[in-house]
């Protein structure tokens, strides 16, 4: 006679023992590891199960059970509500397993019941469809997505040199962005500054990038910071993120984000441009050399003018700041040889790129051993007051 | 003699050339050279005193001449000199 749903659960009831919540999670209260096995789907798997359970979908269930189990040992079966395991218990019984019990109320029971859950950390579908050429790599993989996607890097400007980097570390993945920028799109900045739009001249540059990255891709925070960088807001800036990226335009914050970054032990990501010329090195705190061992004095204003004055070409902040992008993602990655120790200069004009040794200066007075850093008045030091005055070039 | 990079700075200073051949055995005699080919440039990279200004970095081809013997490193036909002050740019 042919049985309904109902009639199987009962038949399965007076075969397989039930096992209440309780008492497993007394078991694993008491250090016993009891062999509870889920057999959900894979897609209730991902959004928690009861630590220590070992997956193996219903389907898979006949043809797997023998590579996890021997016939005599205890087995534990455990679905949503508990009854897809009083199902399975009857089937591994007839495969000539003893000793199965199933687990009463299922994962809901005992995540009702407040105890423990684990949650995987994978990727999810759409996940997995956007960063797949990423997956592809094995330097990248599947961890490595993951570890962009609980990043978070913070870019000091949405400027020449913040446009292309937050763009690429936004499509990359990287799961947080923060934004510092107190300026509004001009649009003069728009020969370059790729990440806004004649549209949103006006607006805060941190706000036009959130809407640009987030028409990218919508799964990246975007925290904006609509104010000037300053040596009142930068450690609690920077202690909230993992990496930062100097896209700014002036001496005296280029200084203090180095000795910021060295305080909270940020590493740093530079790049500064001016007309044809690139440079980009990366900072990190007390492994490889800092911005003050490479310049321990800014020059005076006469000899550092900034892209305003000089002008810069403007395709080449998309690439110094896609140098910026990269070398985040190898240092968020853990993978590669960044640009520690090593100023990478661009000439555009020759399409030719030099690189200099850069060494951690013993007696520098930022990172040095003897070295008592405390932030100073970088505006009146970047002025140049008290240092000697440069001639200017005869006409 | 060797090869001197010029950077864009001083670029005004050399009639905008961005790589100079100048004679010279060591780095102070090349620059001392540049001095007398582009005036200049002096009053950019030198002190009153006669110092070169803290902020002015030389390389000698890829390191940093203040670990080799500074103005008294000796400079070959192939060796390239590199002035390098910061520069500040991110364009605003």
């Amino acid at each position: 006679m042919a049985q309904s749903y109902q009639d199987l659960l009962a038949t399965a009831r007076e075969h397989v023992r039930e096992v209440q919540v309780s008492d497993l999670a007394a078991r694993h209260a008491a250090g016993e590891a009891p062999l509870v096995i889920d057999i959900r789907e894979q897609s209730e798997w991902d959004e928690g199960h009861i630590p220590g359970a070992i997956h193996i979908p219903r389907s898979f269930l006949e043809s797997r059970i023998a590579g996890v189990a021997a016939r005599d040992r205890e087995i534990i079966l455990s679905c949503a509500s508990g009854q897809r395991s009083l199902l399975g218990g009857t089937t591994l019984q007839e495969m000539g397993y003893e000793n199965v019990s199933s687990l009463a109320g299922g994962f809901s029971r005992w995540k009702q019941s407040g105890h423990h859950y684990d949650v995987p950390r994978t990727l999810t579908p759409d996940q997995r469809a956007r960063f797949s050429r990423h997956l592809l790599i094995p330097e990248v993989g599947e961890e490595g997505q993951l570890k962009l996607l609980n990043s978070r890097v913070l870019m000091i400007g949405a400027g020449a040199l913040g446009s292309p980097a937050a763009y690429y570390l936004a499509a990359a993945g990287v799961g947080t962005i923060g934004i510092v920028d107190d300026d509004v799109v001009d649009v003069s900045n728009l020969q370059r500054q790729i990440i806004h739009t004649t549209e949103r001249v006006g607006m805060n540059k941190g706000e036009s990038a959130k809407l640009a990255i987030e028409a990218l891709n919508p799964g990246v925070q975007v925290h904006v910071h609509p104010v000037r960088v300053s040596r009142e807001n930068v450690i609690e800036l920077m202690s909230d993120y993992d990496i930062v990226l100097d896209g700014t335009d002036n001496f005296p914050t280029r200084y203090l984000l180095n000795d910021a970054s060295l305080m909270t032990r940020t590493p740093l990501m530079h790049a500064s441009i001016l007309r044809f010329e690139g440079h980009a090195s990366v900072f990190l705190p007390y492994e490889g050399p800092c911005y003050r061992c490479l310049f321990p004095e800014p020059p005076p204003p006469e000899l550092a003018p900034s892209c305003g004055e000089a002008g810069v070409l403007g395709v080449l902040p998309g690439l110094m700041g896609n140098i910026q992008a990269t070398e985040a993602i190898k240092v968020l990655l853990g993978i590669g040889d960044p640009l520690v120790g090593r100023l990478l200069i661009y000439d555009a004009l020759e399409m030719g790129f030099t690189e200099l040794k850069i060494r951690r200066d013993p007696g520098c007075p930022a990172c040095g051993a003897r070295a008592e850093l405390e932030f100073r008045d970088y505006d009146a030091w970047c002025a140049g007051i008290g240092r000697h005055p440069v001639q200017p070039i005869p006409a | 003699m060797s090869k001197v990079r010029i950077p864009p700075v001083l670029r005004q200073a050399t009639d905008g050339a961005r790589e100079l051949t100048i004679e010279g055995a060591t780095v102070g005699e090349v620059l001392e050279a540049l001095y007398e080919a582009h005036p200049g440039v002096r009053g950019q990279l030198v002190t009153p005193e006669g110092e070169l200004h803290k902020f002015v970095n030389l390389y000698v081809n890829d390191e940093d001449a203040r670990l080799m013997s500074w103005l008294d490193t000796e400079l070959g036909d192939r060796d390239t000199l590199l002035i390098l002050p910061a520069m500040a740019g991110g364009a605003p």
